[in-house]
């Protein structure tokens, strides 16, 4: 039960994009098509799961025997960096398919912040192994479903009149705006 | 001279080339968080432009994004412990957005394009220049958010266990428009870059067309 509303927590009512501005890089630059925003967010997911379970196991059982816990940031960023170096090279090597639509946002990945951020709210909010992977899980689908609603949004707002200064960013920026309004409504159910 | 404007205003890295919005966005909802994000960053950028530009000959082409990574989550790491150690309330605050120092795009990008190209001197002020850039562009949002959302400016509040005294000003005295809860809020974050950058946008137009 707990787990289940841990999940909807991090989807929609603290959404890592709407309340913690995580990831706002990919959700500003990649979000114009469809197709590449449901790319970005897959990858995303995958890389965000992979290495909050990774980091989960090297702080519990490396970092804090050792009263090391000082170095996570550090050490934090070269999991994910190696990770998203190796992903790169499997689906290189094994689907060249994939990696043709889904290889640039790979490895851009590695400095988006919406992966350490998570790994790091992991860590200071002491979640144990099964709420770590659900919590990223749940991040990652929500970083996912919000990029996504906000490519449809601005597929219509390309066709639309804009004022020349508020053109790309700008209206970007007021319609995250709006739905962050949206999505804090969330709280109430 | 000339590198540090055109840091501060042709390329701030807030307002004109819209990078590292996380903890801008973030922290600016009192003016106090802005500037110590503020600070923390400058001092991250002017090191890590100094180091890469120092080491640059000694660095293989193949690894240079990962070398640049680790020397950048060095340096946070140091200004971590040093506000764990003096600032721990400040510290608790800022939270997760201090090591996403780390992954602030700005900081890569001008590792990348400026420091491990140009000469030492060139990538301190263009470090410098940056580093105040995005110090301009967070004091005036966390400026307009708080003055609006909660109708003070707080600049010294967690920083008075450094300073010793505390510095809360109230802005406007008897109104009943404000404090409008949305800037407190993410979406008053939002809003408030949006209209800021369009205001960029377009002071920037203007000077073009003259």
């Amino acid at each position: 039960m707990n787990l289940i509303s841990l999940f909807i927590t991090s989807v929609l009512t603290e959404n890592i994009v709407l309340t913690k501005f995580l990831g706002l890089c990919p959700f500003f630059g990649n979000s114009k098509k469809e197709e590449t925003a449901l790319a970005m967010g897959l990858c995303v997911t995958l890389v965000t799961t992979l290495s909050s379970v990774i980091t989960y196991f090297i702080y519990h059982l490396i970092l804090v025997p050792t009263k090391t816990e000082y170095l996570s940031t550090l050490m934090f960023i070269l999991v994910i960096a190696s990770l998203v170096q190796l992903l790169v090279l499997i689906i290189k090597n094994k689907y060249k398919k994939l990696y043709k639509s889904l290889g640039i946002y790979l490895s851009l990945i590695t400095t988006n912040c919406a992966v350490l951020g998570v790994v790091l709210l992991n860590i200071n909010n002491n979640y144990n192994l099964l709420e770590t992977i659900v919590y990223s899980l749940g991040s990652s689908i929500g970083f996912m479903l919000v990029i996504y609603v906000f490519s449809t949004i601005r597929e219509r707002l390309e066709q639309s009149d804009i004022p020349k200064c508020f053109q790309g960013i700008p209206i970007a920026l007021i319609t995250a705006s709006i739905m962050a309004l949206i999505f804090e409504r969330f709280k109430g159910i | 001279m000339k590198k540090i404007i055109n840091g501060i205003i042709y390329e701030n890295p807030i307002l004109v080339s819209t990078l590292g919005l996380c903890g801008a966005l973030a922290v600016t909802n009192k003016v106090e968080n802005g500037i110590v994000m503020s600070i923390c960053v400058l001092i991250v950028l002017l090191l890590s432009n100094t180091i890469i530009s120092i080491i640059k000959k000694l660095v293989p082409e193949n690894v240079k994004i990962p070398v640049f990574i680790i020397i950048i989550a060095t340096l946070v790491t140091i200004i971590e412990i040093l506000l764990k150690k003096y600032a721990p309330s400040l510290y608790q605050i800022l939270g997760i957005y201090i090591p996403l120092i780390v992954v602030n795009c700005i900081i890569l990008g001008r590792a990348i394009s400026v420091a491990s190209k140009e000469k030492i001197t060139t990538s301190i002020l263009d470090g410098l220049g940056v580093g105040l850039g995005y110090s301009l562009a967070l004091i005036l949002l966390s400026t307009i958010r708080e003055v609006l959302g909660n109708n003070t400016i707080t600049l010294m509040d967690n920083l008075s266990a450094i300073t010793g005294y505390k510095a809360i000003y109230k802005v406007f005295p008897n109104n009943e428009i404000i404090p409008l809860n949305i800037f407190n809020k993410q979406a008053g974050a939002f809003l408030t870059l949006g209209i800021l950058i369009a205001l960029a946008k377009y002071i920037g137009g203007k000077h073009e067309s003259n």
